[in-house]
């Protein structure tokens, strides 16, 4: 559990609000490491990309496409800001998969900072565009008259559930990751057992590099699919 | 907010539980969410999407111009083919041309050989019944001087005159 520490970066023993930690380190590694690949990536601006801005450029219509597919055309506005969340839970994904670094993103503190963001902005993007009808979002129209108060309690309650759902996914995913690999090292201390703990360490290395790419994906998507409630209750 | 977050992660609980950690993991989630977004929004997606853009304005350019071209070379083939139908109509002209030059030659000197053998013929025919007739006569002189010399002969007196008669009977008979 000493990965997930928080401590301050030069020292002593309070933490501010405003004291570099860690945190501060590996976060501004992360952005760093974004403006790297998306800036100093494309600066040549070729029409043949190299790797780098091959990356940046598969990453963006990536991005660009979900938005589009999953959210419709009007929600392009939004694309930076799934973008950001996107690069910043990536980058941190990976940047934690480094041995000795530190993982954000396992963080149920920025994972929920960063869902509850998304639900506020949903929720009142939703009545502003919306209005009151908005709510029609709970109001499953195409079910039985009977059922409908009964399912608009329970989609009620699905939407406010839904910020949890988003953030503990992602910060659960990263800790229990973490944390299997650092078992599995703990082992490794007893001779007898050590090579199956360098191979269950290997395998569950490899699960992770999948499981980084994808919660990125899965944060990503459902903030799409928030947004299209937003823009569209009435599906 | 001065707290001694080491504590709580040395004492055996979640790091990710301890709330005095969470004002400063907030705050400096909240820069580097800004800083990120700035640099995407501001830098990186502008610049991204323009050389997406101008990839696809060349692909677009390079393919209209192809096309140009593909329709230059077609149109560059049917000219050709025109060419070669209208060049072997004017062969097959030419040649039916020449053929009826040479059938009208062809005919005139047939038709002057024609005149020339029907003149020949009419000649030789001339020539053969002036032989015959020239035959006939010398026939009837053999014919009267022989008739004259066996009646000499059998002891009669010859009458040329009654000789000729009877020749030119016998002659026609």
């Amino acid at each position: 559990m000493e990965q997930f520490g928080i401590h301050p970066l030069f020292g002593g023993d309070t933490l501010h609000w405003y004291t570099p930690s860690n945190v501060t380190l590996w976060m501004a590694i992360a952005t760093l490491a974004a403006i790297a690949l998306f800036v100093l990536g494309t600066a040549r601006r070729s029409i043949i990309p190299g790797r780098a801005q091959g990356i940046a450029e598969i990453l963006y219509t990536f991005v660009h496409d979900m938005v589009v597919d999953t959210a419709g055309h009007d929600a392009v506005r939004f694309f930076p800001y799934v973008m950001t969340l996107f690069t910043f839970i990536l980058m941190s994904n990976y940047l934690g998969l480094i041995p000795g670094g530190f993982t954000s993103t396992s963080h149920i503190a920025v994972t929920a900072i960063m869902a509850l963001a998304v639900f506020l902005t949903v929720t009142v993007l939703g009545f502003v565009l919306n209005g009151a009808s908005f709510l029609g979002l709970f109001w499953v129209s195409s079910a039985p008259l009977v059922l409908r108060p009964v399912l608009a309690v329970i989609e009620l309650m699905s939407y406010f559930v839904r910020p949890m759902s988003h953030s503990i996914r992602l910060a659960g995913n990263m800790m229990a990751g973490h944390t299997v690999i650092s078992v599995f090292a703990t082992f490794g201390f007893y001779a007898l057992i050590s090579p199956l703990s360098v191979i269950g360490i290997v395998a569950m290395y490899g699960f992770e590099v999948l499981v980084c790419g994808i919660q990125a994906y899965v944060f990503a998507i459902l903030t799409c699919v928030y947004l299209r409630d937003a823009l569209h209750p009435h599906h | 907010m001065a707290t001694t977050p080491t504590e709580a992660a040395s004492s055996g609980t979640m790091p990710q539980l301890d709330f005095a950690t969470f004002p400063n993991q907030i705050f400096w989630l909240i820069v580097t969410l800004v800083v990120i977004y700035l640099v995407l929004s501001r830098v990186a997606l502008p610049r991204i999407a323009g050389i997406l853009a101008e990839r696809r304005g060349t692909i677009a350019g390079d393919l209209a111009a192809a096309q140009e071209l593909k329709g230059r070379a077609v149109d560059a083939e049917n000219a050709y083919q025109n060419a070669l139908t209208r060049a072997r109509a004017e062969a097959a002209k030419i040649i039916a041309a020449t053929k009826a030059d040479i059938q009208k030659d062809l005919d005139a000197a047939i038709a002057k050989a024609d005149v020339q053998i029907a003149a020949k013929a009419a000649e030789s025919e001339k020539a053969i019944a002036e032989i015959k007739a020239g035959a006939v006569d010398a026939v009837a002189e053999v014919a009267r001087s022989t008739a004259g010399e066996l009646v000499a002969a059998l002891g009669g007196k010859a009458d040329a005159s009654a000789i000729t008669a009877a020749v030119s009977a016998r002659l026609k008979g």
